[in-house]
Formats: structure tokens, sequence, C-alpha cells
């Protein structure tokens, strides 16, 4: 159920699982493209049942770590996260690195596939599925991680859960349909967003696994992000570069 | 084998992209855990430590980056 407490893990889990399937739908449809839909689709079905099988066998693990340690841990994986995608997002905004373009990316893997197609013809379903397989695999993999860190210890797992299967159903069926990678989808600006509140939750939960009490409790994480969403914008004013100097 | 490498290059890469980045997180992270463990009868200076640390170091790396 959606309540004002885990709206934050919710929503978070969805923009961050929009971006990763985004990201996964350009990789399978440029395989698909390349190679058919039968090594891609079963690529991608061998990456989520892999995804799946992790999830079953290291899940129940994370209920043996002592709740102070996996706050710990999982927050400092989460700075360490957060942070990266922050950084380059305001990067991005500010133009002093390029923008991610999912038909640039696109259009790199199926060269990438057809250049392997001219060196091993034979071999060439193996490495399509393979790509597809990785992409899958990944960019899941991120997925299962942002789901597991936001809701640490706070029974929030169903919802953000629900977060993200919602936006990878979502990108599935728009991308069964369009058939194209979803370039119109604005990537930075969710990962910009998505940062700002992974780098909350994992300053929050880090402070917990310390033995800090925030004031406010759960609603202290809406105060960091404020903070860090403030601090970006600063950020990219700060160092933002006219369109004609962005590095490559 | 290379592509086993390769998985877990990028692997890594999830959680670390820019070294010095991961590297002052990390300072920030140890300084604060020994600040709560010193001064453990007012946790919120390690908290606050934290965050303001993780805000300096977000803003120095991309500052340093953007005068690349």
């Amino acid at each position: 159920m959606v309540t004002w407490a885990n709206a934050p893990a919710m929503t978070a889990a969805f923009l961050a699982s929009l971006v990763e399937a985004v990201e996964a739908l350009t990789i399978v449809l440029a395989v698909a493209t390349v190679r058919g839909w039968r090594p891609a689709g079963l690529g991608a079905l061998a990456g989520l049942i892999s995804l799946v099988l992790i999830v079953v066998a290291l899940g129940p693990l994370l209920d043996r770590i002592p709740l102070h340690l996996l706050q710990l841990a999982i927050g400092i994986l989460l700075l360490l996260f957060g942070m990266r995608w922050l950084r380059k997002a305001i990067l991005r905004s500010a133009g002093v690195i390029p923008l991610h373009d999912e038909t640039a990316t696109f259009a790199t893997e199926t060269a990438d596939l057809c250049e392997q197609a001219r060196r091993h013809e034979a071999r060439l379903d193996w490495l399509a599925g393979l790509a597809s397989f990785k992409a899958v695999l990944l960019e899941g993999l991120e997925v299962v991680f942002i789901v597991i860190a936001l809701s640490a210890g706070r029974e929030l797992l169903v919802p953000a859960s629900a977060g993200a299967l919602a936006a990878c159903l979502l990108v599935a069926g728009v991308g069964v349909v369009v058939h194209r990678p979803l370039a119109r989808v604005p990537e930075n600006a969710l990962k910009f967003v998505v940062g700002v509140m992974l780098t909350a939750f994992g300053v929050f939960w880090t402070g917990e696994g310390l033995g800090v009490d925030w004031p406010g409790a759960d609603l202290a994480i809406v105060a960091f992000a404020v903070l860090f969403l403030a601090a970006g914008r600063a950020a990219v004013t700060l160092v933002r570069r006219p369109s004609e100097e962005v590095l490559p | 084998m290379n592509m086993l490498r390769a998985f877990i290059r990028e692997l890594i890469g999830l959680f670390v992209d820019d070294g010095w980045l991961a590297l002052e997180i990390l300072t920030v992270v140890v300084f604060a855990a020994m600040t709560a463990t010193l001064i453990s009868s007012v946790p919120l200076v390690a908290g606050a430590i934290l965050l303001l640390g993780c805000l300096g170091v977000l803003l120095a790396n991309v500052v340093r980056a953007g005068r690349r």
C-alpha cells in the first residue's frame, strides 16, 4: 500500500529502475535488430532468471546480518552509488560531459554486433544472446541493489519492489510497442533526481549505522534530499559551460 | 575469462567511477565513524560531519571536474 511513509522509497525505486530498464532495453533492442528476437529474448530471459536466482540465494543471508551493520554497509554503498549518479548528472547538466544518448548507444551496440558478425558468423547468436544477458543482468543487479538498499531494515521491500517492477514493466511494454530505443526519456533529469534521493538515503542509513538518531526520524531523508538538490543545482550553475565546449 | 573480468570491472564501476570521489566519500565516513566512537554521547556531531562532509565532497569534486 502507498503511504506517505513509503512513498519516497517507492518513488526512488521506480525512477531508478526506469533509467536502468531503458538502458537494458537499448541493448536488447540492438541485439534483436542485428540478430533477431530469439537470441535477444533468450539472453534477456537468462539474465532475468539469473537475477531471480541471485536474489533467492542471497536474500535470506541479509536477515542474518546485524541491522546496524547492514544499515552501515548499505548506506556506504548508497553513498558511493548515489553520489556517482549525482556527480555525473550535474556534470552533464552543466555541459561539462555530454548527455547520455540512447540512440548513440543503440548505434554503437549495433555496429559492435555487426563487426562481431563479420568475424565470428557461426558464434554470433551466442555472442548476441550474451550481450543481451549481460545488459539485463548488470542493469538488473543495479535495480536489485537499489530495492534492497531503499528497504533495508524498514520493511519497505514490498513498496520498493512494486515501484521497481512497475518501472520495468512500463519500459518493457513501451519497448515492445515502439521497437525503438527510448531516447526521449529525460534520462539526465531522472538520474539527477534519483542521485539526490539515493544520496539522501545513503546519508540517513550510514548515520543510523553509526548510531546517529536523526531529528525527525524518516523525515530527515526529505530534508537531506532538499539539501542535496539545492547543492546540485548550485553546482550546475557554478561549473556550467557553453555547449560548444562540452568534452567528448 | 576476459568476459568475466569485464563483467567484474563493470560491477565495480557501478559504485566507483571517479576514484577520488569514492576515496573522499570513504574518508568522510571513516571520520564520522571515529567521531561517533570518540564523542558517543552526542552522536549528532557524527551525523553533521557525515552530511556536511558529503555535501562538501560533492561540490569540491564537481568544481574540480569542471575546471579540468
